[in-house]
Formats: structure tokens, C-alpha cells, sequence
């Protein structure tokens, strides 16, 4: 009874621990050579460019239903000016990062625990260890690499385009005024937001990495299990992104 | 023969509560063809991922060219790794890539050669295993018959000293397992280098064997020629051997 009870806490511990020795792995790998560039390269693209379109239609209808909502409360008080300066906080702070991260894993953390997952079930990791070659350095460095470098980028463009579509349905469709759309943003908006929103992304980035490729990597159980993994990657690194972002948040500002 | 190419000394293996291997001792001849033959799900695989550091063992040694791998940090083992080839039961082919690359892979982690070179060298392998014009095919696109020739010929790409088959011939159709076998034993005969093939397939195994080697229960049962194993006397042996009722069979000759 009490060995049930704890068995969950038991094996939360151990994948944590498991988690953060692949992490250590990783960047142990990352600074010794020979370097993997193309490797890193072609996760970039996969991770970062090929997320663009998904990052901008997030940012953009975020930034703008941001504006529309805010836009009902501060009507009550005639103080609508502030609209621009809440979406441009919420977006660098907060939901620039978080959605991002939450939609990249959903793209390419899932896509990195079925690719890793099948590679193991195929043996194909078992080759690479067979050859001499360490897996780790091959399959989980890059991506984790990859990831911490492209959230913060993706974010970047989050952050602007929900700007600019705070704007466009703040000003030019609920007819806020335009001078004080933008002189509260810029009053209340300081590089310090933005910057602290980018650390968040890098944080995210190395989260949902890590944590897709260990449930990648460490796999059982043939098809269904790389189902399995997948779905548990992105439910675990969504889940930890968001604890962690309170966390970062109560910190940071 | 002077030493030996591999050496098994008492290997346990258990899994939880099930015991996989139950102290195997076994001796592998240089530059032959041994076959592990044992049912499926007997430990088979479980022993031939020890030979190469995939499973590290509960209890014995392996002695492979002086060394007791067991015992080797994953940087030694890495240098044994480097005289091994293996060709995995799915071929395990990387499927990013196309065959020429997945057979060039090793040759471009592990040696300075330039691309000139390793073009040759792994023309000259697809060629040893009559798949020269795929070259340019993704993994995905091969059935499993020609998967397994890629997989051979990248096993062979480094020249190692030995290789390592799992199951060369389970889910194929006959014929496509006797090209396998067949290739497996030309190469074997112009090279003269080590081969460890385990399988469940007594028939087939019995055209490419030099040597034979039975496991049952997480033991060999019996070992020998295949002319001595087919005279055994070894109850478990004979069991074995009678599974595959056939009125004859070819090959192995003393």
C-alpha cells in the first residue's frame, strides 16, 4: 500500500535523475570535438525555420484576441490607451515564450520522440553504439543545441507579430487611439521584459528537448511504445514548461 | 588455431526475475563461421549484444583479443567496437539516410579518407553484395532481403575482424534467406574473417557453419563441428535437432 503510494514519487525521481544525466551528457558532448555542425544545421531548420508559419499565425491571433479582450475591461474604466502596453507585456513576458515553446513541442518535440523512439526499436541506436560512435552525442546534442538556440529566435517573432497584431486590431478596428496605442507601449515596455521572455524560451527550449529525447531514446515495446513515448513527451515537457515558467516568472520580475 | 577470437567464461544474465543466460562458456575460432543456434526467445540475442558491450553482464567474462570486455570503460570498449561489424536482425539501416550514405557513414566518422575514397571503397562493397545500382534508394524503399545486403555491406566497410549476425535469415522467403546465406558464406570464405552469426534456423545454419554451437536453457548444450553436433548424443541436442523433422539434409559435411 504505501510501496504504491510512493511508486509514482519513486519513479518521478528516477526519471528526473535520468533526465539531467542526459542533459549533462549532452552538453559534455557539445563542447568536445569533433563538432556535429551539419547535424545541429539540419535540427535548426527542423526545429526553428519549419516552426516559423506556426509561431507567426500563434503570435498573431494571439496578439490580437489580447487586444480585443483587454479592450472590452479597460473600456469600463476609459482607459483603453493601455491596450497596447498589456499586449506587449503579456506577449514578452509571457505568452511569447510559453506559447512558442508549447507549440514547438507540440511540432518538433513530438516529432524528436517518435524519430528517436523508432531508431531505437529498429536497433538503429544500437548501431551507432556498436560502430563507437555515442548516440548521445549524435542524436541528443544537436537537438537539444538546436532547441535552446531557436526558442528565443521563434519567441522574437512571436513577440513582434502579436504586437503588431495587437495594433492592427487595437487601432484599426477598434478605433483606439493611435498616438496612445503606441507611446503607452513604448512607456510601459522595457528591454528587460523582452529579455527576460527570451531567457524563458532558451529555458523552454532546453526542457522540451530534453525531455523529448529521453522518452525517445529510452523507448520499449515497438510501435506502441514510440506512441506512448510521443505522447508522454509532449505532455510531460508542456506540463513542466508551464510549472516552470511560475517558477522563472516569481523570480524574474 | 593460437588464440582465440572471442572467449565466454561463465556469463549470467537475468532480466528482473527471468534468467536469460545461466553460465555460458563458449570459444570462437578466428577467421570462422560459429553458429549459435538456440529457440527463439532462448537468450540469443541477449548473448550476442554482450560480445559487443551493448549488455554488460551480471556475473563472467568475455575475453576478446587479451581483454576481459566486461570490465572495459565505454572508451576501451569503443577500440574493441572498432574490429567489430554487426548486422542487426532489421538491418537497422539509418533511415535518414540513402544506402550509399548509410554505407559510407562509418568510414566517414572513423577514418580520414576523402570522398574520392570512400566512394570506391563503398561502390566496391555494394558491388560485393549486388546492390551497386541502389545506391541512391532510401532504406524505406528496399524490401528486407536487399535491407540485410546494405546492412552487410556496411558491416564490411571498415574491414573489421569480425562480424556479428542476428537472425541474417528470420522474416525472409527461403529463397531471398539462401542469397543471404550463400553471401554470407562467400564472403566469409574470401575474407577469412571472424563471423558469429545466431540464429533458429538449423537448416540454413548448417551450409554456412564451421562450427556449431547449441543453447538451451541459457547454456551450450553442445558444441562442435556440424558433423559432430548431427552425431551428438546429448539428449537436449538430439531434441533440438529433431524439431526440424526433414528425411535429409545437405551440408556441413566432416
Amino acid at each position: 500500500m504505501v510501496k504504491a503510494l510512493f511508486a509514482p514519487l519513486e519513479r518521478f525521481v528516477r526519471e528526473s535523475g535520468r533526465m539531467s544525466i542526459m542533459l549533462a551528457e549532452s552538453i559534455f558532448f557539445a563542447f568536445r570535438p569533433p563538432f556535429k555542425m551539419n547535424y545541429i544545421f539540419k535540427q535548426m531548420e527542423f526545429i526553428g525555420v519549419n516552426s516559423v508559419f506556426v509561431i507567426v499565425l500563434t503570435g498573431a491571433f494571439t496578439g490580437m484576441v489580447l487586444a480585443l479582450q483587454s479592450y472590452y475591461g479597460f473600456r469600463k474604466f476609459g482607459s483603453e490607451g493601455l491596450v497596447g502596453a498589456t499586449v506587449a507585456l503579456s506577449m514578452t513576458r509571457e505568452l511569447g515564450p510559453v506559447l512558442t515553446s508549447l507549440m514547438v513541442t507540440g511540432r518538433a518535440g513530438s516529432a524528436m520522440a517518435a524519430e528517436l523512439g523508432t531508431m531505437r526499436v529498429t536497433e538503429q541506436i544500437d548501431a551507432l553504439t556498436v560502430m563507437a560512435l555515442n548516440p548521445i552525442k549524435y542524436l541528443v546534442t544537436p537537438r537539444i543545441i538546436a532547441s535552446f538556440l531557436m526558442l528565443p529566435l521563434l519567441t522574437v517573432i512571436a513577440d513582434f507579430v502579436g504586437i503588431i497584431g495587437g495594433y492592427l486590431v487595437g487601432v484599426k478596428l477598434l478605433g483606439i487611439n493611435e498616438g496612445a496605442y503606441i507611446d503607452k507601449t513604448i512607456t510601459f515596455l522595457e528591454l528587460n521584459d523582452i529579455y527576460n521572455g527570451l531567457v524563458k524560451a532558451a529555458v523552454f527550449g532546453i526542457i522540451l528537448s530534453v525531455v523529448s529525447c529521453y522518452k525517445g531514446f529510452y523507448t520499449k515495446g515497438g510501435a506502441e511504445g514510440v506512441g506512448r513515448s510521443t505522447t508522454a513527451a509532449v505532455v510531460i515537457s508542456s506540463v513542466t514548461i508551464l510549472v516552470t515558467d511560475y517558477i522563472l516568472t516569481s523570480f524574474m520580475f | 588455431m593460437e588464440e582465440k577470437a572471442i572467449r565466454v567464461v561463465n556469463l549470467h544474465k537475468s532480466f528482473g526475475t527471468q534468467k536469460v543466460l545461466n553460465g555460458i562458456n563458449l570459444e570462437i575460432e578466428k577467421g570462422e563461421t560459429t553458429v549459435i543456434i538456440g529457440k527463439s526467445g532462448g537468450g540469443k540475442s541477449v548473448l550476442l549484444k554482450h560480445l559487443i558491450g551493448l549488455i554488460k553482464p551480471d556475473e563472467g567474462e568475455i575475453w576478446i583479443h587479451g581483454v576481459d570486455i566486461t570490465r572495459l570503460r565505454e572508451k576501451d570498449l569503443n577500440e574493441i567496437r572498432m574490429s567489430f561489424g554487426m548486422l542487426f536482425q532489421e538491418a537497422a539501416l539509418f533511415d535518414s539516410m540513402d544506402v550509399f550514405d548509410n554505407v559510407a557513414f562509418p568510414l566517414r566518422e572513423h577514418t580520414k579518407k576523402s570522398e574520392k575514397e570512400i566512394e570506391i571503397i563503398v561502390e566496391d562493397k555494394l558491388k560485393q553484395v549486388g546492390l551497386l545500382r541502389f545506391k541512391d534508394k532510401m532504406p524505406a524503399e528496399l524490401s528486407g532481403g536487399m535491407r540485410k545486403r546494405v546492412g552487410l555491406a556496411r558491416a564490411l566497410a571498415l574491414d573489421p575482424e569480425t562480424i556479428l549476425f542476428d537472425e541474417p535469415t528470420s522474416a525472409l522467403d527461403p529463397i531471398i534467406s539462401l542469397t543471404i546465406l550463400d553471401l554470407i558464406k562467400e564472403t566469409q570464405t574470401r575474407l577469412h574473417k571472424t563471423y558469429v552469426v545466431i540464429s533458429h534456423d538449423i537448416l540454413g545454419m548448417f551450409r554456412i557453419a564451421d562450427k556449431v554451437a547449441l543453447l538451451s536453457d541459457g547454456k551450450i548444450i553442445e558444441q562442435g563441428t556440424p558433423g559432430e553436433i548431427r552425431k551428438s548424443k546429448n539428449e537436449a541436442a538430439m531434441e533440438f535437432l529433431n524439431a526440424t523433422k526433414l528425411p535429409f539434409f545437405t551440408g556441413g559435411e566432416l
